[in-house]
């Protein structure tokens, strides 16, 4: 059995291990580089050994050796399934509808999970300029499920984006629905304090804390009103063998797991 | 018809101040070598398109080249921030147009394609539509519902390193490839820089590895490890010391001058950048070999 009690653990490897959870096994999984890609080989060794990694350089089935620094490491490619040009990977792959999961990040994500990647403050003056959309505007309209990994902060959670570089709910449900996108949206933001997922309205609400975690933290650490679900669940404490994969194979250099 | 020249003669051929450029690469096989030689043949107010700015970019209008940038992403892949394209864009320094990814390589697609626009499914998120009076909606006319459209991107010059070309341009990629195919069908002229100049009967042993006909090639240059800091598949591996270093670099105008001065002015050509990287560097970067099963074209 797994022993699971006073276990210690940081913030990167509490969020990797609870977006490993999420995806199910024969998922096809559009990866980022960081925690997403740490997440995919971490569910892929344990319970989905049948997940499919497409990455955005075009890379299809991916088995990478080691940790891959950038989107477009050689190790990618090594070993892979398949190997196509960017304009395939975002007609043939994501636009068509073969992909399951796609992983969003964002310096901003509002109530109803529309997410900033672009400016904060004005488009043409802006305060900070960030990376911009990147492969992220398509992923989070067309694949089947979209899930975000980001620490829980207030402003990182502000009730409105300052630019809407991808599409949670817009402003509720029925908006994003009359657009005919094909792609569900996001289904979970996983943070340091818990889960958030969209109600029926597509707004995003606490529905689940990790063990030691409290709604206060959350409503502290949020920029809107959050709304908290009728059953606050508990996440499932994290599992020693989740720990010794991530530290000593997928990770063993702590480049994106430490801290925090 | 031989295409062969040195990389300055192709750069001072074929680049010229004002043009747009677009030195081709996600991640891999990125021309640095045609970047630094641009820099030192003193260009200026290109119009520097690519998906991923990337180091080169960042080192272009660090010098002073660009007047304008087209882009989906704009970081330091792995690392962060592009410190100066972002400190130029938020000062205003800096022209800008602005896709996602999938905006950016459709332009290219129509360009290389020859048709006057692409369409795109709808994403519903509408802010960079918005903001770039580039993208535009058009009816479907089969069903009546709204597209997403882009025009074509047709770059003044397109640069595209590769494992091996003959000498009239015949080029053969493996590895992540992009969009080096859209650029090279989409760009007025082609200069290719290659790791290997082979024979052509080399090319002609595989040519599904052909991305890019020599009808479409202007010019010709052996530039072994012209990718670096980026690399080149089964040739050298990513340098990421450096995509790590250049973080700490970019944050002081004054160390980008220095680096500038040392690393690119300071050299005379690709083989001096490559030797002064030194032997502990090369040997850091070095790649056992992974070899393809042959493929049987059959004999005919």
């Amino acid at each position: 059995m797994d022993q699971s009690s006073s276990l210690q653990y940081s913030a990167s490897e509490l969020m990797c291990v609870n977006a490993a959870r999420l995806l199910r096994d024969g998922d096809v999984v559009f990866v980022g580089v960081g925690l997403p890609n740490l997440a995919c080989n971490l569910a892929r060794r344990t319970h989905a050994p049948n997940l499919q990694m497409i990455y955005e350089a075009g890379v299809i089935g991916a088995r990478p050796s080691r940790l891959p620094l950038s989107i477009g490491d050689p190790t990618l490619v090594s070993g892979a399934a398949s190997v196509c040009g960017m304009y395939d990977i975002f007609t043939l792959y994501l636009q068509r509808g073969n992909v399951d999961v796609g992983f969003l990040g964002g310096a901003q994500i509002d109530r109803f999970g529309n997410i900033n990647a672009t400016v904060i403050g004005d488009y043409a003056k802006p305060k900070v300029r960030l990376p911009g959309s990147g492969g992220s505007q398509e992923m989070a309209g067309w694949a089947n499920r979209c899930y975000i990994i980001t620490p829980h902060q207030k402003r990182r959670f502000p009730e409105k984006v300052d630019f809407r570089t991808s599409a949670g709910f817009l402003n509720g449900r029925t908006e994003r629905d009359a657009t005919g996108v094909r792609g569900g949206g996001p289904l979970v933001v996983v943070t340091n304090l818990g889960l958030l997922e969209p109600d029926a309205n597509g707004e995003l609400i606490l529905t689940a804390l990790h063990p030691g975690c409290t709604v206060e933290q959350v409503k502290e650490n949020t920029g809107w009103e959050i709304k908290v679900a009728q059953t606050l669940r508990t996440t499932n404490p994290i599992l020693e063998s989740e720990l010794i994969l991530l530290r000593e194979e997928l990770d063993p250099d702590g480049i994106h797991l430490k801290g925090s | 018809m031989s295409k062969l020249c040195t990389l300055k003669e192709a750069i001072e051929k074929y680049v010229h101040d004002g043009d747009t450029v677009y030195c081709a690469g996600f991640t891999h096989l990125i021309p640095f070598s045609a970047g630094h030689e641009i820099i030192r043949q003193g260009r200026r107010d290109l119009t520097l398109a690519r998906a991923t700015p990337d180091l080169i970019y960042d080192q272009m209008v660090a010098a002073g080249c660009a007047k304008k940038l087209i882009f989906s992403y704009i970081g330091n892949p792995g690392v962060g921030s592009l410190r100066i394209v972002r400190s130029e864009l938020e000062a205003g320094r800096l022209e800008w147009e602005e896709y996602s990814h999938f905006g950016m390589i459709s332009r290219l697609q129509a360009g290389a394609a020859g048709l006057p626009f692409i369409p795109m499914n709808q994403t519903a998120a509408t802010d960079l539509e918005r903001i770039n009076p580039n993208i535009r909606r058009v009816k479907d006319p089969y069903t009546g519902r709204e597209v997403i459209t882009v025009p074509p991107l047709t770059p003044d010059v397109g640069i595209i390193h590769v494992q091996r070309a003959d000498k009239n341009g015949n080029a053969h990629i493996w590895g992540i490839i992009g969009e080096q195919k859209e650029v090279a069908f989409s760009s007025k002229s082609v200069i290719i820089t290659a790791e290997e100049i082979v024979d052509e009967e080399i090319i002609r042993s595989d040519p599904n590895r052909t991305l890019i006909p020599e009808l479409i090639v202007k010019a010709v240059c052996h530039v072994p490890h012209c990718a670096h800091p980026s690399y080149t598949q089964g040739y050298y591996d990513r340098d990421n010391v450096f995509y790590l270093n250049w973080d700490k670099i970019s944050e002081d105008p004054a160390a980008v001058k220095n680096w500038l001065d040392e690393w690119v002015y300071g050299v005379k050509d690709t083989e001096e950048y490559w030797q002064k990287l030194g032997s502990e560097t090369h040997a850091r970067l070095a790649v056992k070999p992974k070899f393809a099963a042959p493929v049987n074209y059959g004999d005919y």
